[in-house]
């Protein structure tokens, strides 16, 4: 098996966003709630709160479900 | 009736008169929500939808006490829902694909031999990231930690591979951060820093 040019860069990518700290899944669940208030409402993100924008570009499913939850808080406002 | 946070919890808690009323209302809130979380995906129905909030709402009760109040309480309870739907979608998606052609040992080599838009020089470059790569990959990773890092990058999601190596989602993003975290110290120590790699790999 070889990895495609796609998979390749994807894993360079993530290669250079690696940090020695990052949270896990379990955490930005606890504070993905949060965080997605704190976007919507174009407020600042907290030092505490980086943590999640960073996991949320590492981690495809908690991406895929920060996404969903953007699209409730977005319907809920209009 | 609407509640705030503290009424949320306090309703919801074991015991209280209104927990029947509060426990409904929070269920109907979430099958709003899990509505307009998915109704753009057209591949599930209502039953999938009532199913996902019922397990929902057990993993709410479950860690009401984890709620910090940071957020409204329905946004944090609508993010546990969609994390309990989302992955019982992923399941059913993948339940029919295997780890086995995914783990075998990943070879860079041709990868874009046809890739006629990257210049000599370039390619050189890469290559000569790619073999140090592969090395590393190849020594300094556990199999477990390689198995998980090249199936995520083949697209299977953190619960497959979990339940394929009788884990869990958050021991698999803990196997590959310390796996990506080795891929890169590798890196460094024979020369290569984010910006080399950055350099060589912009898609
Ligand atoms: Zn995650």
């Amino acid at each position: 098996m070889s990895l495609s040019t796609h998979e390749i860069n994807k894993l360079m990518q993530l290669i250079g966003l690696t940090k020695d700290d990052e949270i896990d899944c379990e955490q930005c669940l606890s504070l993905v709630a949060e965080f997605a208030e704190r976007e919507l409402a174009g407020k600042s993100i907290p030092d505490g709160l980086k943590a999640v924008a960073h996991h949320l570009t590492l981690c495809a499913e908690c991406h895929e479900e920060y996404q969903a939850l953007q699209r409730v808080l977005k319907d809920l406002k209009e | 009736m609407s509640r705030n946070n503290e009424t949320w919890l306090m309703h919801l808690g074991k015991g209280h008169p209104d927990q029947q009323a509060a426990l409904s209302a929070l269920r109907a809130e979430l099958l709003r929500s899990l509505r307009r979380a998915f109704w753009k995906w057209g591949l599930v129905d209502e039953a999938f939808l009532e199913d996902a909030v019922q397990d929902g709402l057990v993993r709410i009760l479950d860690r009401l006490q984890q709620f910090e109040g940071r957020s409204r309480f329905l946004t944090w309870a609508t993010a546990i829902a969609i994390r309990v739907a989302m992955t019982e979608l992923r399941r059913r998606r993948w339940q029919d694909v295997s780890l086995d052609t995914l783990s075998e040992d990943p070879h860079f080599a041709q990868a874009w031999a046809s890739d006629e838009e990257i210049g000599p020089a370039v390619q050189w470059e890469q290559q000569a990231i790619l073999d140090t790569l592969h090395d590393v990959m190849q020594n300094e990773l556990t199999d477990k930690q390689r198995t998980a890092l090249v199936a995520e990058l083949k697209g299977m999601p953190q619960e497959e591979i979990a339940r394929h190596i009788g884990s869990n989602r958050n021991a698999v993003y803990k196997l590959t951060h310390d796996a990506r975290k080795r891929l890169k110290r590798g890196l460094e120590a024979a020369g290569y820093v984010a910006a080399d790699i950055h350099a060589a790999f912009v898609e």
